[in-house]
């Protein structure tokens, strides 16, 4: 068996453990509280009022300007300063969680935007209230339309978790750093990790195909057909 | 059993409706006409209160409810007032999520609470009623502009409405598929169901209408039992205009 093969055998192992035990919660618990934060600040963007919507651009406006490592740095080693002290693993997850929040609350946004008026009106027509009308009949119509941007989120954020090694989260990019630390093949174990990442990535897309093919089955908005 | 007294409503320095008061008794079939823009869709959207009026006096049933400029409505009292009617769309307005039957429980399942078994089985009455049981579980995209109309007229009718509110329903279906939903609609007239429709079909408004609205420039011109308006028109307003549409569906032009 050549070298690199043996190296790359060898070294899966604990980068599998790292990206179960470390990559995997942070992307999907950054993902979820992340949805939430923006479905918050979009439905606040749309129907709230104005000095809350000026707040959430705030947010919105620092978390998009801004890059993730500098967020990320600020969080674990800025905050301190403060008096603000947080593990690793809470500092990573508050700052994906951010991070995602701002880029899904433009997403979901403009989604929820592109329900025909109508939709609504037929809503309130039948009795509904607001919130009946939001939950049963908008959102699913938005949620279909906003798959393939937030699933376009989601991966890049299963890739963004490799900055967290910077804050000393030991995920699977960390790993491979380890690693190289003490057999000095950084070219090997790179890219045994970008391999790596590629396989959750390719998994990813074909997951959001399949879920795009089940959502499509109704075929979409009418309007274009009255 | 429904009175709109005095109703004005303004979008800014527009004002559409001007004092408008029109009566209606149960079981009688209402067709507003009148020229394009004349508030004909604006005074449906009132009944319900997709519009709220900026003034005047809604009666629908026992539920009463005055408005006055820069008073807002109670959220609560327009959805007291809005359950006791039904609305049917120009284009529809199926929720495209849901199938056919699904569409028709929607009203009955999330606002009346009902479970689910109970509202299916009415739900399929009035697919039944609509003739459209066997397309019960089609997605409204795979049914034809007249298919889901009717559909649509379900879905009004299943919270049980004092009214049934059409806003041109048959103007986006070409002939034949508007024929089917006349149908329908003339069946539910026949049945005592109180209608109130804003249309420019004439074959609609005289097969199936008992009392004409005719409203201009937010106004209303003349109003009386459809069989002598439609025959002998007072006003030379009304008489051109009927003239007009008449002229308009003989040499086949649209709707
Ligand atoms: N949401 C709105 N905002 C501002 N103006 C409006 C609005 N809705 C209706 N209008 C105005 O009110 C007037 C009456 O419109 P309405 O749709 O009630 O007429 P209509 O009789 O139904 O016409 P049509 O036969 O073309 O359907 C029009 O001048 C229209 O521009
Ligand atoms: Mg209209």
């Amino acid at each position: 068996m050549p070298h690199w093969l043996q190296l790359m055998l060898e070294s899966l192992g604990p980068l599998l453990w790292a990206a179960l035990v470390f990559t995997t919660p942070l992307t999907l618990l950054s993902f979820t509280f992340g949805l939430i934060v923006g479905l918050g600040v979009a439905l606040i963007r749309l129907f709230g009022p104005k000095p809350l919507v000026a707040v959430v651009r705030f947010y919105v406006w620092i978390f998009r300007g801004t890059p993730l490592l500098v967020q990320l740095f600020l969080i674990f080693y800025g905050l301190p300063s403060a008096g603000i002290l947080l593990d690793a693993f809470p500092a990573a997850l508050i700052g994906f969680t951010l991070n995602i929040g701002a880029y899904s609350s433009e997403i979901i946004r403009a989604v929820i935007g592109s329900v025909p008026k109508g939709q609504w009106e037929a809503a309130y027509s039948i009795g509904m209230t607001w919130s009946q009308a939001m939950r049963r009949t908008i959102l699913p119509q938005a949620g279909r339309v906003a798959v393939p941007p937030l699933s376009n989120t989601f991966i890049s954020l299963v890739k963004d978790t490799s900055l967290a090694a910077a804050i000393t989260v030991p995920e699977m990019f960390q790993a491979a750093q380890r690693i190289v630390a003490v057999t000095y093949e950084p070219l090997i174990l790179y890219v045994e990790a970008a391999l790596l990442y590629l396989a959750m990535s390719s998994v990813l897309s074909a997951l959001q195909t399949r879920l795009e093919t089940r959502l499509n089955r109704y075929g979409g908005f009418l309007e274009a057909r009255a | 059993m429904i009175g709109l007294t005095d109703i004005e409503k303004r979008f800014g320095d527009n004002v559409v409706l001007k004092g408008v008061s029109v009566a209606i008794a149960e079981g009688t079939v209402t067709a507003l006409v009148g020229p394009s823009g004349g508030g004909k869709s604006t005074l449906l959207r009132c009944i319900n209160l997709l519009e709220i009026p900026t003034s005047g006096t809604l009666r629908i049933g026992e539920e009463t409810l005055a408005f006055r400029p820069g008073e807002k409505a109670a959220s609560k009292d327009v959805q007291r007032l809005r359950r006791q009617t039904g609305m049917v769309f120009q284009n529809f307005q199926l929720f495209p999520h849901r199938t056919a039957i699904e569409n028709v429980m929607e009203g009955l399942v999330t606002v009346l609470k009902w479970p689910a078994e109970r509202a299916r089985e009415r739900a399929l009455a009035l697919l039944e009623k609509v003739g459209m049981a066997h397309k019960a579980d089609a997605w409204p995209a795979t049914l034809s502009g007249g298919q889901q109309q009717r559909v649509a007229i379900a879905r009004a009718l299943a919270p049980s409405p004092k009214v049934l509110l059409c806003d041109e329903p048959t103007s986006a279906l070409d002939p034949e598929l508007a024929q089917e939903v006349v149908d329908v609609l003339g069946q539910l007239a026949s049945e005592g169901t109180t209608m109130v429709m804003a249309t420019h079909d004439l074959r609609l408004a005289s097969k199936i209408a008992n009392e004409v609205v005719f409203l201009e420039a937010g106004v209303v011109v003349e109003s009386g039992q459809a069989a002598s308006l439609f025959a002998n028109p007072q006003r030379e307003r009304t008489k051109r205009f009927i003239a007009t549409l008449r002229h308009e569906q003989e040499s086949g032009g649209a709707a």
